[in-house]
């Protein structure tokens, strides 16, 4: 007898549509390399945010079509974009006053792991061997108003990636604002983590169960 | 007569000496000035120190330079990118040594460099390694972290329209580090895709005065990188 398969938690699409819902109009946003970048695919109709890629684009557009690639006009994570109308260009140094300065709304942005503080560790396993590399992550969550991180709620061999304390090197301490995982909305506050709202077919005692540090209802 | 353009590639870096402290534009292959570099590895310059958010890929521009065992040290934000093998093997092998600084530290030492401000204090990397050792201090019960202004000797830029005053516009996203390593070198090498006549470019879009550099060399058809990349090209060729 085949057992039917019962879907736990959000796609990731739905993951960014549930981050996507938490940005209000008129938001100043920067978006992380990798998945935080699908979040851009479900904005609400009627909202509009303004895109921000650090290496100095404000008013960032959608992937060009195939053939317009400019390899001079690209995000953060070096793949071909397009400006909207009302785009502009700035230095490095601009770039980051508008980040370190505090005058960019909301950046999303993935995690190896977050801490039950709101630190977050997204850059360096730490390993000896491994070429570590930071780009503007801890800018970024040094000077953004709102950092939300988008993630799967456990690594790809089950381990918790919501601890007590990060292991790996830490990218900013008490920084996370909220976290949007496959299984829950998680908001960090002074007393704890929050959940807010649980995945399709999760309960509480199940995301508990795959989360090494303590949560709130 | 001020003229500071130049006749050719390797007239504009003869003077790169051996030891020298080089900023590299460019942010990927945007705004690499690949040409310059690859003049510069023909120029023979060795134990170089290089400031640039990436370390190239391939075989080409500055993975080149670094595969040619020219550079001690490389002081950069992300020195692993797609395509970027050369750099990767030499770290791993103990043969260059690297700086690692957040993005945004890196963009305000080379700006304070280039101001005349020695020292600024920020609050990226808090409480993390990259601040291990340095000075911290809070203000207005946040802290901070005391970093240095960099400067340079040379630095090698990319533009796209430059006068011979040197006054020069960008490019899209190829601007990045360029108009601010013009001004924490000592000496700024500019090519750029036009030279065009002094007035020529309205003087209300000029992003670097011309006051912040010092050669400027016409490359009309600059080379992709992922181009140059994706046909497995070394230089030198």
């Amino acid at each position: 007898m085949v057992e039917k398969q019962i879907n736990i938690g959000w796609s990731k699409t739905e993951m960014a549509q549930n981050v996507a819902m938490d940005i209000p109009d008129g938001s100043y946003v920067n978006l992380g390399i990798g998945m935080p970048e699908m979040v851009a695919d479900f904005v609400p109709e009627g909202r509009e945010l303004i895109y921000q890629t650090e290496n100095g684009l404000l008013g960032m557009g959608a992937v060009p079509i195939a053939g317009q690639e400019d390899p001079e006009l690209i995000n953060a994570g070096k793949k071909p974009v397009t400006t909207i109308p009302g785009a502009c260009f700035f230095h490095h140094a601009d770039s980051f006053t508008m980040i370190r300065g505090g005058h960019i709304d909301v950046c999303v942005l993935g995690a190896m792991q977050i801490s039950k503080q709101g630190d977050l560790a997204n850059w360096s396993t730490g390993a000896a061997n491994a070429i570590p590399a930071v780009g503007g992550a801890m800018d970024l969550v040094a000077g953004v108003k709102r950092i939300l991180v988008i993630t799967q709620h456990n690594t790809k061999d089950g381990k918790p990636k919501i601890l007590n304390q990060c292991s790996y090197p830490l990218t900013g301490k008490g920084v996370v604002e909220s976290i949007y995982t496959n299984l829950a909305i998680i908001d960090v506050k002074d007393e704890g983590l929050y959940v807010r709202k649980l995945g399709p077919n999760v309960d509480f005692e199940y995301l508990q169960k795959h989360t090494e540090a303590k949560l709130y209802q | 007569m001020i003229n500071k353009t130049v006749q050719s590639l390797a007239e504009a870096v003869q003077n790169i000496h051996d030891g020298a402290t080089i900023m590299i534009s460019g942010f990927g292959e945007a705004g690499s000035p690949i040409e310059l570099i690859h003049a510069l590895i023909d120029q023979g310059a060795k134990d170089l120190t290089v400031v640039s958010n990436n370390t190239g890929s391939g075989n080409v521009g500055l993975a080149a330079l670094i595969e040619q065992r020219r550079v001690k040290k490389m002081i950069c934000s992300f020195p692993r990118t797609a395509n970027s093998t050369v750099f990767p093997e030499l770290y791993n092998a103990g043969e260059i040594e690297l700086e690692l600084v957040p993005q945004g530290t890196l963009a305000e030492r080379i700006r304070a460099g280039g101001a005349g401000i020695p020292a600024f204090y920020t609050p990226a990397s808090v409480n993390t390694p990259l601040a291990k050792g340095k000075e911290c201090r809070v203000f207005n019960g946040i802290e901070y972290v005391l970093e240095k202004g960099i400067k340079a000797d040379f630095s090698l830029v990319k533009c796209e329209l430059a006068d011979r005053y040197g006054n020069l516009t960008y490019h899209a996203t190829a601007r990045n580090f360029g108009p601010i390593m013009c001004t924490a070198a000592k000496t700024s090498i500019v090519q750029a895709r036009k030279i065009v006549e002094a007035g020529a470019i309205n003087p209300e879009i000029v992003v670097t005065p011309g006051i912040f550099v010092n050669h400027i060399i016409e490359v009309s058809k600059p080379a992709n990188e992922s181009e140059l990349v994706a046909q497995k090209l070394t230089y030198p060729w």
